[in-house]
């Protein structure tokens, strides 16, 4: 059996989608997979809709592009622009997002609107990840809440996420560091409940 | 152990493992982590590879050249409208040739994720005469750049790399390998090569022109270009750069059933084209940006066409390639779903919260409605937002500098308010040669600098402009007492309001800086700005 996953990450420029992107990377290169990462640099950075395509696998990777409808996982930071790449989505494949929006748009869609079309799909994991690490103490470890919630979708061992956490986040310092690891376990036994 | 880089870390790297002794830039996207990568890089900095930023892309490409003729390996690196910023030397240098090996890096933007058209660096390299590397992945940035710089010194001319948005910012293991040494200071061996005076430059011309059966024959030969036999020869395939990704991601394991060129050298190799025509039923050219390829080698009046890609309509003629795209033009039974629900609305990039412009914008939206004449020129960088809701405050936006001239042609034209709106960074790019025009026929035009102190966009890289703005704009002339500076704050609204107004009904040339350091920049820059704002103009 082939390791091979492809993954959207969806949000607002600087929300920091590209840690997990970073996250992600760093495991898989840890366990001699091959990778390829795009992301957006430029205008789009500024409040504007950004993605990022993390592609792993034990074959050779061609396109820095994910085709449509080969998505097995959208993990977003905010629930609108989860929706944004759900051509990209595999059938079957999960949707993954934290629930807060991000209003910097006139007219931004009704809360229940979008929770319902998040809803209408069968595999959803749709979580306040931000209330989740407020209540950790540190609301800034969202992304890796949601990244937890993932894990047990992803061909990578919690180890390897863990190591890579302790990677990106050990000059840091200890307290964010263990913060940040805290947050990843929490995201993955939350929507181990929600899935069962 | 492979290091994960971007497309442009990977050349940036392969540069300075070229034996590189200086990189000459100016920030654009999808270019700019190259330049930033040298300027982090240790092993650069113990080597003193030279990297920090130029005014524009024309005086990096010409310190490049300097650099260059003192005998050092120099790379000159932009997005592709810069290249028409440093077009005259670009052009000139191919006829002059080269000393030390020098590597012109464009990064092309095919679906404008952050620009303004779409150009295709490829033809500007064909213009020039010179050879064009176009890697197709990670790897191949690295070795190719590797290779550029040897190939550039072997022929003694400039060599072109084209990379595109989506290799440049796109991250994969890259093995790297030997550093080779930097060149000592050693002078051209013909003193008239680099004297482009009408009895030496048609010889340097005569030269450029007879090497070029030898620039064909290495890319014939080129490693880099590949030929793939495949079975089904319905369709011949010829795929440049990164569309040979999106080719091959359409075939299980990468094994696609037709013959296959993959081409990341140019000038294009005729011996494989041909018998990819000779063999093959029809030819799909896969290339990201224009029709290039196609052009070249399809039939003109189109009578017996034998080659399909954007031309033919198979493949969109506008836009970026993607895997999706390529499977519909071989074919493919796939559907294409551009239909999101409906409740997912677009989010345009905007200011940031706490950005000077804004209040700017705001300011100048209150003297709209006083004159419904009022036209506002705008220019390239953060800025360029004002064209957006919620402002909607510009009504041009062209390229660099262009705000400063438009308003002068539109004065001419009888146009009155003529405002101006440009960024520091820009002013000091292409603005500053426009003021002085405007300065020496006294145009009653406004110009305001919005003067961030960062080239913003690019993500607050030094602006040549900070500390500079007033000397630079007394020293072209323009009067001390329609030259003021303001600070734009919600509080000093009302008192910027009057000043732009008093400027608007000058008959002259007016100039006012509008100060306030980019929100995205670190504190202590932030802290060293304020040893010059505040400054009083006498």
């Amino acid at each position: 059996m082939h390791t091979k996953i492809n993954i959207i990450l969806a949000g607002v420029g600087g929300q920091g989608i590209l840690t997990i992107a970073a996250i992600l990377d760093t495991a898989a290169l840890d366990n001699n997979l091959n990778i390829k990462q795009s992301e957006v640099h430029g205008m789009s950075q500024r409040g504007g809709a950004v993605q990022s395509h993390v592609r792993i696998s034990d074959q050779p990777i061609y396109s820095d592009l994910i085709p449509q409808g080969k998505a097995d996982i959208i993990i977003s930071v905010e629930p609108m622009e989860l929706l944004r790449y759900l051509p990209f989505l595999k059938k079957d494949g999960y949707l993954i997002t934290d629930s807060n929006p991000f209003e910097n748009i006139k007219n931004y869609p009704e809360l229940e609107t979008l929770y319902n079309e998040i809803k209408s799909h069968k595999n959803h994991i749709l979580i306040d990840a931000m209330k989740i690490a407020k209540d950790l103490g540190n609301s800034k470890a969202t992304n890796i809440v949601l990244l937890g919630a993932a894990s047990s979708l992803i061909p990578l061992s919690d180890e390897s996420f863990q190591k890579a956490i302790a990677t990106l986040f050990e000059r840091k310092g200890e307290r964010i560091l263990a913060k940040n690891l805290e947050a990843f376990l929490k995201g993955k036994e939350i929507a181990a409940e929600l899935v069962s | 152990m492979k290091k994960l880089l971007l497309g442009n870390e990977a050349l940036a790297q392969g540069a300075i493992d070229a034996g590189l002794s200086g990189v000459y830039a100016y920030p654009g996207t999808p270019s700019t982590e190259i330049t930033e990568y040298i300027q982090k890089s240790k092993i650069a900095q113990e080597l003193n590879i030279h990297s920090s930023w130029s005014v524009n892309e024309k005086t990096a490409m010409e310190t490049a050249l300097g650099m260059s003729y003192a005998g050092k390996k120099s790379m000159v690196v932009m997005k592709h409208v810069g290249l028409n910023v440093a077009a005259d030397v670009f052009m000139n240098m191919s006829v002059s040739g080269i000393n030390g090996g020098l590597v012109v890096v464009v990064a092309d933007d095919p679906s404008m994720h952050s620009s303004q058209n779409e150009q295709d660096s490829r033809y500007y390299g064909k213009f020039a005469m010179i050879p064009i590397l176009e890697p197709s992945n990670q790897q191949e940035c690295y070795d190719i750049t590797k290779y550029a710089f040897e190939l550039s010194e072997n022929l003694g001319l400039p060599v072109l790399i084209r990379l595109v948005t989506r290799l440049s910012h796109s991250r994969s293991g890259v093995t790297t390998g030997e550093r080779i040494a930097q060149n000592n200071i050693h002078l051209p061996k013909i003193s008239t090569q680099f004297q482009l005076i009408p009895m030496h430059a048609r010889g340097r011309y005569k030269h450029l022109v007879d090497l070029q059966p030898d620039i064909l024959e290495i890319s014939e030969n080129s490693a880099f270009n590949t030929f793939c036999e495949g079975t089904n020869k319905t369709i011949g395939i010829i795929a440049s750069g990164i569309a040979y990704n999106y080719l091959m991601e359409n075939f299980e394991d990468g094994n696609c059933p037709y013959p296959v060129l993959k081409i990341s050298q140019y000038p294009l190799p005729k011996e494989p084209i041909k018998e990819l025509f000779d063999t093959c039923e029809k030819i799909l050219v896969l290339e990201d940006g224009y029709p290039f390829i196609e052009e070249a080698i399809s039939d003109f009046l189109g009578e017996n066409r034998k080659v399909i890609g954007r031309l033919s309509g198979d493949i969109p003629r506008v836009g970026e390639l993607n895997p999706d795209n390529i499977a519909n033009a071989l074919g493919f039974d796939i559907v294409i779903n551009e239909n999101l629900p409906k409740v997912v609305l677009g989010r345009p990039p905007q200011l940031c919260i706490g950005c000077g412009h804004n209040d700017l914008f705001n300011a100048i939206n209150v003297l709209k409605n006083e004159s419904a004449t009022q036209q506002v020129f705008g220019d390239i960088g953060c800025s360029a937002l004002g064209v957006l809701s919620p402002y909607e405050s510009i009504n041009t936006l062209i390229e660099m500098g262009s705000s400063i001239t438009m308003a002068i042609g539109a004065s001419n034209a009888g146009i009155h308010p003529a405002i101006a709106v440009i960024g520091d960074s820009t002013f000091t790019h292409s603005g500053m040669t426009g003021l002085l025009d405007a300065i020496i026929e006294k145009t009653p035009i406004t110009v305001i600098i919005s003067d961030n102190s960062a080239i913003a966009m690019t993500g607050a890289q030094d602006s040549a402009a900070s500390g500079r703005l007033i000397t630079i704009c007394k020293g072209l002339g323009i009067e001390e007492d329609h030259l003021k500076v303001i600070t734009p704050l919600h509080k000093n609204l009302q008192e910027n309001i009057d000043i732009i107004r008093d400027e608007i009904n000058y008959k002259g040339v007016s100039v006012i800086i509008a100060q306030r350091p980019c929100v995205q920049l670190p504190k202590e820059k932030k802290d060293k700005l304020k040893e010059y704002t505040n400054v009083s103009i006498n």
